[in-house]
């Protein structure tokens, strides 16, 4: 954090409240959204983080659960001012949807039976679904178009789980994520084993 | 207790939810509709479709609505703070270990286990709000005659749109809602 003591810590933190939560207030989309725009204004605009260490820290808020635009504000943060910094990006990431949801929270219940509303949002519930069955259907047909069986199989196996055997969601995960690491450290432990036999060794980041 | 409800609920939500985007919705119907009625499958579609036309990732918004909701600004700052709270802990210990060692492999193992499932997940959560939607109820209605045509034929049509057009979401659902009050206002039954 030597780099930034050209500036004075307060505007430093001010800087990175107001640029988060203008981020957070305007950008609509979500995560895949507001991340590349993060990169853009931290990386590119103001230089505080190279370009190789925000692709790491990117994989690392996709890799921690939670919003990925939460994860990787705090990172940023954290980056950049340390723990005060990573408390300043949260909370400027996390105020814009808080007050709006807030208030359409007291003004939902004043509206929800109007006849208009309620059609409007019957509506736009359609429109909701629609666009949610999308989104899975390009996640669904990237992991068939990678032709490997097991992430396959796993796919159906947790869909027959939740919605016909209403297993419960959290067993489901932790599951999952067991499984994924152990064939992953087992793949790596098998390739180490290779590589060493040949005397060729390549770190490899992306599991097979 | 109501906060600590409420603060537990969303520390489950922020925990367990893997991949960004929808990944959360599986977990917060389970905990605010089917554990805790705090809101109808009906209002938890409506928060989607907000959440889907503001700023700001699913989670937060649905803790900052269901907050309010159950114990007013207390406890919207008190959902939303539970939610982010895993995120902060986990994010911050993974930061940690990578400015030290350099590698996060463990954790990208698991979630290529995730990724698979978290779609399947999504795909369910998707096809209950599409039901409720359609028919009011989370599964298909038993007979012919519950079946909406025009509803199912806007649903039919805006995905091959989606799929084929592509255009902003927000588009979509804004469309669709208009289309559904200019219906309703002719007198075609949706």
């Amino acid at each position: 954090m030597d780099d930034f003591k050209d500036i004075s810590r307060k505007k430093l933190l001010w800087t990175l409240f107001h640029s988060t939560f203008t981020l957070s207030a305007f950008t609509f989309g979500g995560g895949y959204v507001i991340v590349p725009l993060m990169r853009k204004m931290f990386v590119d605009r103001y230089h505080w983080i190279e370009e190789q260490e925000m692709l790491d820290l990117i994989a690392i808020a996709q890799a921690a659960p939670g919003p990925m635009a939460v994860n990787t504000s705090i990172l940023v943060g954290y980056k950049i001012a340390g723990i005060p910094g990573a408390l300043i990006t949260l909370l400027g990431t996390v105020l814009p949807p808080l007050i709006i949801l807030t208030a359409f929270s007291y003004i939902y219940e004043a509206i929800k039976d109007n006849v208009i509303i309620k059609t409007l949002f019957y509506g736009m519930n359609i429109g909701v679904a629609v666009v949610i069955l999308d989104a899975v259907s390009t996640l669904a047909l990237t992991l068939l178009k990678q032709k490997k069986v097991w992430p396959i199989l796993v796919m159906i196996a947790a869909f027959i789980a939740t919605y016909m055997m209403e297993v419960d969601i959290v067993i489901i995960i932790v599951c999952c994520a067991v499984l994924g690491v152990s064939l992953t450290l087992i793949a790596d432990a098998l390739a180490k084993r290779k590589a060493t036999g040949t005397g060729t060794s390549g770190e490899r980041r992306h599991p097979q | 207790m109501i906060y600590l409800q409420l603060m537990w609920s969303f520390i489950q939500i922020g925990l367990f939810s893997f991949g960004g985007g929808y990944a959360a919705l599986p977990l917060i119907q389970k905990q605010v509709v089917e554990i805790h009625n705090w809101l109808t499958l009906q209002e938890f579609a409506d928060v989607v479709t907000i959440s889907q036309m503001t700023p700001g990732p699913i989670a937060i918004n649905a803790a900052s609505f269901v907050g309010t909701k159950v114990a007013g600004l207390g406890g919207s700052l008190i959902a939303t703070f539970g939610n982010v709270l895993p995120s902060l802990c986990i994010v911050l210990f993974l930061a940690w270990i990578y400015f030290r060692f350099r590698t996060l492999r463990a954790m990208q193992g698991a979630l290529t286990g995730l990724r698979p499932a978290v779609v399947a997940l999504i795909a369910s959560a998707g096809l209950s709000i599409l039901f409720v939607a359609l028919f009011g109820s989370e599964t298909l209605p038993g007979t012919i005659a519950q079946l909406k045509p025009y509803p199912i034929l806007m649903a039919v049509a805006g995905f091959i749109i989606m799929r084929l057009v592509k255009p902003n979401p927000i588009l979509m659902i804004l469309g669709l809602g208009a289309l559904t009050v200019v219906l309703s206002l002719v007198g075609i039954p949706v």
